[in-house]
């Protein structure tokens, strides 16, 4: 199996993993699934315009085997939609994964590392939230 | 004015308490229930197969139960449920008996049928409807395996004409999730059918409680800071424009914030400009939502175009048989001992002349349940190795539901957790996407009280 460690340059001190700026929630569409990613700020939801691309997204799942990701925008709502086609290795009911719906990615995402902004403080999770 | 539309089951399997909570902690006009996934009509039909009586959701039938207290003590509380499933009459009969025990038997009931397409399959291919495979573009006369079920997501309109005439119970079988929502508001507020942005509005909200307590606090990242064990269920409180605030019962768990708003927003779509629903095609970039009091979102500002001409069908084929099985590895290198356990199955199962169409391999615990992107722990013990095979034969799949318990005696030291029983073989049942002309699909809407339904034939 096709495997890629989260290495040392990856994770140093360069790098934020995205939970620290956005939030994520993932399922299927068929044998494609979603992966909807919510900024917690519009400032956050701009860099992540830059620094989230379907192609950083479909890197960082490479093991999924995908035949393709899209991007989809929702600048209202600070989100940023991916599709990711042909992830689920079959869908709901033929895949052979434990991970039948794609329900473990948004978890998974939150973990992609992306460059520090240089006003990160600005894309933080406000405290008076929840 | 506004109308409370809450949601107390988000698939066939939710909490069966959810739905009497809600209506005993919060002013409610409409509870939905909703109960079918992609592919649950397709395990629905195959009980209908077994027994003419079966097939929808049981589970409403245990809800509705505990729900008549409330049905009695609220005259205005009406229910709207896909419980029919693939058997929405036979779901009216049982629903009409429990009411009858309950002392509500001249409560009314509608059911709205008409999206099974099974039966007609030939007959519209011969009108020249070729169902063809949205994914591969092949019609379905390409398809050799047996169709086990058809099913047009019909939509808000049937729904609310059985309210219209009283219904006070409205059990359907396939319709959009969001059109269990989008049909009670239309009711209420007199909406005409070509209203889009209004219908777009009650969309978006349908959308967001539609699967139950993923919009109060359920699959939520932050889980840590709320109580989720006494999770409250959404309500959407909807206005005459169709914007509407989502909410959760006072005193319930969870929590209703942007945060889990916007999440269920986005859940299992995929181009949010065009949200296809058979009443609307909804924009969901327009959407705003904001926080306007503790536990309350505002959604407003969903714009509508005109409904898609077909209907969305869900269609599902026989594709063979799975089975699953796993096992506890234990050792120093738990992840190589797995893999060479598997190795072993499956020359066992070679020299058996069996071998699979479609087989995985995972040791989850080393990094394998999202593949490809973080390698073994150091120091791991232990793994579960997960073993899953796919073939058209089923004495194949049979055959390696026994492999596994061998291995307790004939494997390596360090195995357990064999001895909680053989894999399940089950039938596979593939998803076969395709649109049908809505011209070609004929809604029935039925209402008669529950005395009438239990002595219907």
């Amino acid at each position: 199996m096709e495997r890629r460690e989260l290495t040392a340059s990856d994770m140093d001190s360069k790098t934020i993993p995205l939970s620290e700026i956005a939030h994520a929630r993932s399922g299927d569409k068929g044998n494609h699934a979603n992966i909807g990613v919510i900024a917690y700020t519009p400032t956050g939801y701009e860099y992540l315009l830059g620094a989230l691309s379907a192609e950083r997204v479909a890197e960082y799942f490479a093991g999924l085997r995908c035949s393709r990701v899209e991007r989809f925008e929702l600048p209202r709502l600070w989100a940023l939609n991916f599709l990711l086609y042909d992830a689920l290795a079959g869908g709901a009911s033929r895949s052979l994964r434990i991970d039948t719906q794609g329900k473990l990615l948004s978890t998974a995402i939150a973990d992609l590392p992306l460059p520090i902004p240089k006003n990160l403080s600005a894309m933080q999770r406000p405290q008076s939230s929840a | 004015m506004s109308v409370r539309i809450a949601n107390g089951a988000g698939f066939l399997g939710d909490n069966l308490d959810a739905p009497r909570r809600l209506v005993e902690s919060a002013a409610i006009d409409y509870l939905t229930l909703e109960y079918l996934a992609e592919l649950t009509l397709s395990i629905l039909a195959r009980s209908r197969e077994k027994n003419p009586s079966a097939g929808y959701a049981e589970d409403f039938l245990t809800v509705l139960d505990s729900l008549t207290p409330a049905l009695a003590a609220q005259p205005a509380l009406k229910i709207v449920t896909n419980a029919g499933g693939m058997n929405p009459l036979a779901c009216a009969k049982a629903a009409a008996q429990i009411l009858a025990r309950a002392g509500l038997s001249g409560e009314p009931i509608g059911v709205v049928s008409g999206d099974d397409l099974l039966a007609d399959l030939s007959r519209l291919q011969a009108a020249g409807c070729d169902f063809k495979n949205l994914d591969s573009g092949e019609p379905l006369a390409s398809l050799a395996a047996p169709v086990v079920s058809a099913n047009a997501y019909m939509g808000a309109r049937p729904i609310a004409e059985a309210l219209q005439s009283g219904a006070r119970i409205v059990i359907t079988g396939r319709v959009a999730d969001a059109s269990l929502t989008v049909g009670p508001a239309a009711h209420e507020f007199g909406w005409q059918w070509d209203d889009w942005r209004r219908l777009a509005g009650a969309s978006v909200a349908g959308h967001l409680i539609e699967c139950g307590a993923q919009a109060t606090g359920g699959f939520y990242p932050h889980w840590r800071e709320i109580d989720l064990a006494a999770v409250g269920y959404p309500v959407a409180e909807l206005d005459a424009d169709g914007d509407s605030v989502i909410t959760k019962p006072a005193g319930s768990g969870g929590v209703v914030n942007r945060e889990t708003v916007a999440e269920q927003l986005v859940y299992e779509i995929g181009d949010p400009a065009h949200y296809l629903t058979p009443d609307v095609d909804v924009d969901f970039t327009t959407v705003e939502i904001d926080e306007c009091g503790p536990d309350r979102v505002s959604v407003r500002g969903a714009e509508g175009r005109p409904a898609p001409e077909s209907y969305k069908v869900s269609l599902a084929y026989r594709d063979g048989y799975m089975a699953t099985g796993q096992m506890l590895v234990y050792d120093r290198r738990p992840a190589e001992k797995a893999r060479a356990c598997a190795e072993i199955i499956f020359a066992r199962l070679q020299a058996a002349g069996c071998e699979y169409t479609r087989w995985n391999v995972e040791c989850l615990g080393a990094g394998e349940a999202v593949p490809g992107l973080h390698a073994a722990p150091q120091g791991l013990r232990e793994v579960m190795l997960r073993i899953s095979v796919h073939e058209p034969r089923r004495e194949a799949v049979e055959r390696f539901a026994k492999e596994l318990a061998p291995l307790a005696t004939s494997g390596p030291a360090g195995l357990a957790g064999y001895a909680s029983g053989r894999p399940q073989v089950r039938p596979v049942f593939a998803y076969w996407p395709t649109l049908v002309p809505k011209a070609l699909v004929s809604p029935r809407v039925q209402v008669q009280t529950a005395a009438e339904w239990s002595a219907a034939n």
